[in-house]
């Protein structure tokens, strides 16, 4: 059934008035919350947990470091094969047909072997025999690099061989690989590799694109996060470090991807997760933003008469329609 | 770091509710508080202003 | 025909412009009157304590830009090495916790007082962009505090940009890019939102009741 709306909502209030301040309520309203977020920040802070470095990696993890090297020298980690804006060694997520990941094209061009390994290396001062494996790599063809570093990441990593430990790896031809990599595990060690990275060789550097997709790969950073609670499927989205409250109000968001649907990998909707996550809180958004227009959802304020409660005052005095 | 007072650098207890539910014990409160807020600025009675004719 | 010596119309006559200025004060004065921008009363029915979450909503936001702006001055990593800096950094996050708390309240009131009646959508919408553009401003504040909520953060949600065709023009790993969008843009926009939301306000008066019976107390005509 329709309802048309009353002329009373829409004509202006001719009925009784009250005497109302309404900027001395402002002035209230801000010393009682000035002295509420002082107080919260005296007693409880805030949190700041220091930031990942490829110094602390190697130190705290090296093998984990050596190994995420190689896999980048093969472009095998998740930011070498991740697709627009950085390379197209896929072809990003879809939803359905709407393939929205490519629509930017490569706007942030990106090779992990390149950008992550052999640039910075080249920019240090290095030893003649990492001086030598360079030279070896870049002057090698592309599909040479590729078997050298596919095959030293699959013996690296065969959990029936060498199972993540360098020095029991078996002899095979791996070209300049496990030199490469352990340069790489050094020149984080000293701290170097934190500074080229991030430097480029520019003076201004603020484009933190490569730290963080390198950071991202090999398990470092998100083991970090899982301990913190901040992981994407264990409402990561709404936590915080620590003891401290996080962003309650993307529970709308974090929700989708607690959905098991989204989270079982090789399926449709499990590997394009943030694609169809992102149309959905779209779609989410379009429904809170249009509920004045929406039949049925507009007319639940009616339907459950919370308002009694805020007009109750009104309605003892003047009544109330049936 | 704070001047005086509780330290919150420290894991948070996280309450599982049921199998892919789970809530910080500090969200929770803060989720507590804003539908305290919501319940109690419907309950408690609002100061009856002086009227105008 | 000579130009008028003084603005101001007199007494008892309409001002009628002969210039863009003037048709904008006009229509100004029209919409929004000082006695409707400054009231000195509320309908009698504004007489509930959910009312005044929006002006919490308001007051919690100023607290935000002033601590923000002390960050400013102090720098996006002053923080990490004053005790002072860290205690601003507090007063933010907590003025941003607030912020959003009162937010939702208000926002949960808006909705069961169905307040969009009587032409008032773009109210609700205004908020409703409002509430959006907080988060944004609040996503990018976390990408600048240079911790590692920022590399994390940055991490998970350039899969979620990427994935929506945006993340060619938001990089959220571009430390530049996210303080001068937190800092600047952002605020502008949230705060233009803000600024015609409580003019739209202003202009249509708090919403009836919902059921309120429409006679001669209301200024309608009597029921039969």
């Amino acid at each position: 059934m329709s309802r048309t709306a009353t002329d009373l909502d829409s004509r202006p209030w001719a009925g009784p008035n009250r005497h109302y301040d309404i900027v001395k309520e402002g002035a209230i309203a801000l010393v009682v919350v000035s002295i509420l977020v002082a107080g919260l920040s005296f007693i409880f802070s805030s949190p700041d947990d220091a930031a990942l470095t490829f110094k602390g990696w190697a130190a705290d993890a090296p093998d984990t470091l050596y190994i995420a090297t190689v896999s980048e020298l093969a472009g095998s980690s998740e930011s070498a094969g991740y697709g627009p804006p950085y390379n197209s060694n896929s072809d990003g997520l879809t939803i359905g047909p709407l393939a929205l990941q490519k629509w930017g094209g490569i706007s942030h061009p990106y090779d992990s072997a390149q950008d992550l390994v052999i640039n910075p290396l080249t920019a240090m001062p290095e030893s003649a025999d990492v001086t030598t494996a360079l030279k070896q790599w870049t002057g090698a063809s592309a599909d040479q690099q590729t078997a050298w570093a596919g095959d030293y990441e699959a013996a690296l990593t065969d959990e029936a061989g060498a199972n993540g430990d360098p020095t029991a790896v078996p002899e095979g031809d791996y070209g300049p690989v496990p030199v490469l990599a352990q340069a790489l595990v050094d020149a984080s060690a000293s701290g170097a590799y934190d500074s080229v990275l991030l430097a480029g060789g520019q003076f201004f550097a603020m484009d933190n694109t490569k730290q963080l997709l390198f950071m991202g790969d090999g398990g470092y950073m998100e083991d970090q996060a899982v301990a913190d609670h901040l992981g994407g499927d264990m409402w990561g989205m709404m936590n915080e470090a620590g003891s401290w409250p996080g962003q309650v109000w993307l529970a709308p968001a974090s929700l989708w991807y607690q959905l098991p649907a989204f989270n079982e990998e090789g399926t449709t909707l499990g590997d394009n997760a943030d694609a169809i996550i992102a149309g959905i809180l779209v779609v989410l958004v379009l429904i809170l933003l249009f509920v004045p227009f929406i039949p049925g959802l507009r007319s639940i304020p009616r339907w459950i008469p919370i308002h009694r409660l805020v007009w109750r005052d009104w309605y003892r005095e003047h009544g109330r329609q049936a | 770091m704070e001047l005086w007072g509780v330290s919150l650098d420290q894991p948070a207890t996280y309450w599982q509710i049921w199998e892919w539910v789970s809530v910080s014990i500090p969200n929770l409160l803060w989720i507590l508080a804003m539908v305290g807020l919501f319940v109690g600025a419907l309950l408690i009675p609002f100061p009856k202003g002086k009227d105008e004719s | 025909m000579s130009a008028p010596t003084t603005d101001r119309p007199a007494a008892g006559t309409e001002f009628e412009p002969t210039t863009w200025t003037g048709s904008i004060r006009k229509r100004w004065l029209n919409t929004l009157p000082p006695e409707k921008m400054l009231p000195e009363n509320q309908p009698s029915y504004v007489a509930s304590w959910i009312y005044v979450f929006g002006m919490l909503t308001i007051v919690a936001l100023l607290i935000v830009l002033v601590s923000g702006s002390i960050l400013t001055v102090g720098g996006v990593q002053w923080f990490h090495t004053s005790s002072l800096g860290h205690f601003v950094n507090s007063l933010h996050y907590w003025s941003v916790q607030l912020f959003f708390m009162f937010m939702l309240v208000h926002l949960a009131g808006k909705f069961w007082m169905a307040a969009w009646r009587g032409g008032r959508a773009l109210t609700w919408m205004t908020g409703v962009a409002a509430f959006l553009s907080s988060v944004g401003v609040a996503f990018t504040g976390y990408t600048i505090t240079t911790n590692f909520n920022s590399q994390w953060i940055a991490f998970e949600a350039k899969d979620v940009m990427n994935a929506a065709g945006v993340g060619a023009v938001f990089n959220v790993a571009d430390f530049g890019q996210m303080v001068l969008l937190h800092v600047m843009l952002l605020p502008v926009v949230l705060g233009v939102i803000v600024v015609a939301h409580v003019l739209l306000v202003r202009k249509h008066g708090v919403v009836p009741p919902l059921q309120a019976i429409d006679n001669e107390i209301t200024g309608g005509v009597a029921s039969s």
